[in-house]
């Protein structure tokens, strides 16, 4: 259950999901998709409820959870006055990452002949492809996407798309929160927030 | 190491890390530093202007002077400590890192330190020839700058923490750290008075490193704290 001043924005909620699963948070503006997944991640504290992360309650076990969680948020959390470069190097110090190059992420996502210009240079969806290659970047089993799609051209959805199933079907988890259809070619859930 | 495989970074990575990257930041936008650096450096030189130049006056006043606007231009650039990282959503990206949330904060607080309080301490000698205070005394100035900066940090990452969320957090942030920076800046004052006047100063000298010890130990997590509730 979580209350955001007066309201509750739910209550008896129950879901799971398993290795290689998509589930898709569904439901209009203000339903609490994103309340749920900053809860999820540790922003917000539940009122009530626990959350279980292979079967060990997230609460007591922070840290091994945040390793294995990469959180896509809205903003971009990449500093408009460092380069591409500098924003996914500093990323590298705060959680486990693939060993790999940061210009394979950045290739990856099309914006790897932009690394030398600072963020604040790039356009939105440049920017939010930068903050995709950061995700890329981390080796968290599980991606949490508030609105991935959010400024992106359709090259950038069809990539996004491609992502999200490359990771799945690698027996990654995804939870997606998203206002439009989203249909990608893997086991998918959907939960509707009222 | 094989590709694809994941490397996991040390606390001290997350320290260095996080120093380095406000560094550049304060490299890369010099104006956010040198902003409070030039309000200290008016305040003392104007504060003579004013007075007159009667040389005992200016002796008298100088610890308390330069003390009092340390102390402000410290405040006045508290403000933008996590500003920027709450707008541009960083913050979050430091709450949900593995990392502990203690060290990251420690190593912002450094990083304001070093922009922001050693060079108040550089530019103090510059500006204490302005009162005429005498080169041993101009030491001891130094010596309590050095301390007093590293405690206001501190205790002012933790009013800059609380205040994030806040718009105009500006007035609320200075009457949460003022009462917690009273003691660093009347041990402050005292001890350069006592220096200038040619008694004992050990003492003061003694408390502003035992306060900036208690602050360093005790600061960077209610930091972390405060981080936590602001971004519910």
């Amino acid at each position: 259950m979580l209350v955001r001043g007066e309201r509750c924005l739910f209550a008896n909620l129950g879901f799971s999901v398993s290795s290689g699963e998509l589930l898709v948070l569904e439901g209009r503006n203000g339903s609490g998709k994103t309340s749920l997944l900053k809860t999820i991640v540790g922003i917000l504290e539940p009122d009530d409820g626990e959350l279980r992360w292979n079967g060990q309650p997230v609460r007591r076990h922070r840290q091994a959870f945040l390793a294995s969680a990469a959180w896509l948020s809205h903003r971009t959390g990449l500093k408009p006055d460092l380069t591409a470069i500098e924003n996914l190097r500093f990323e590298s110090a705060l959680r486990p990452t693939r060993v790999r190059d940061l210009e394979e992420a950045l290739e990856r996502l099309g914006v790897l002949r932009l690394r030398k210009l600072p963020v604040r240079a790039l356009s939105a969806g440049q920017q939010r492809r930068v903050s995709l290659a950061r995700m890329l970047l981390a080796s968290a089993p599980l991606w949490l996407m508030d609105e991935p799609f959010t400024n992106l051209d359709r090259e950038g959805r069809a990539l996004v798309e491609e992502l999200v199933c490359e990771h799945v079907g690698s027996g990654g988890l995804c939870i997606m929160a998203a206002h439009q259809d989203v249909s990608i070619d893997v086991p998918t859930t959907r939960l509707r927030l009222q | 190491m094989k590709n694809g495989s994941a490397r996991t970074p040390g606390l001290l990575d997350g320290f260095v890390a996080t120093l380095r990257r406000d560094l550049l930041l304060a490299w890369k936008r010099p104006g956010d530093v040198l902003n409070p650096l030039f309000f200290f450096a008016m305040v003392c030189t104007l504060f003579p202007l004013a007075t007159g130049p009667s040389v005992q006056q200016l002796q008298f006043a100088a610890p308390g002077v330069l003390w009092v606007a340390a102390l402000l231009a410290m405040l006045l650039s508290l403000n933008s400590l996590f500003l920027a990282d709450h707008e541009d959503g960083s913050l979050e990206q430091l709450l949900v890192s593995p990392q502990p949330l203690v060290v990251l904060a420690l190593g912002k607080t450094f990083a304001h330190w070093l922009t922001n309080g050693l060079p108040l301490v550089v530019l103090s000698p510059l500006v204490a020839v302005a009162f005429r205070l005498p080169g041993a005394t101009i030491q001891v100035l130094m010596l309590t700058l050095l301390l007093g900066t590293i405690s206001l940090s501190l205790i002012g990452s933790i009013g800059a923490a609380l205040t994030v969320g806040l718009h105009r957090g500006t007035a609320l942030l200075s009457l949460l750290v003022l009462p917690l920076a009273m003691p660093v800046l009347i041990f402050g004052t005292r001890t350069v008075s006592l220096a200038a006047a040619g008694d004992g100063y050990a003492a003061g000298v003694l408390a502003l490193a035992a306060y900036a010890l208690g602050a360093l130990s005790l600061a960077p997590y209610a930091t972390a704290a405060a981080l936590r509730v602001s971004n519910e």
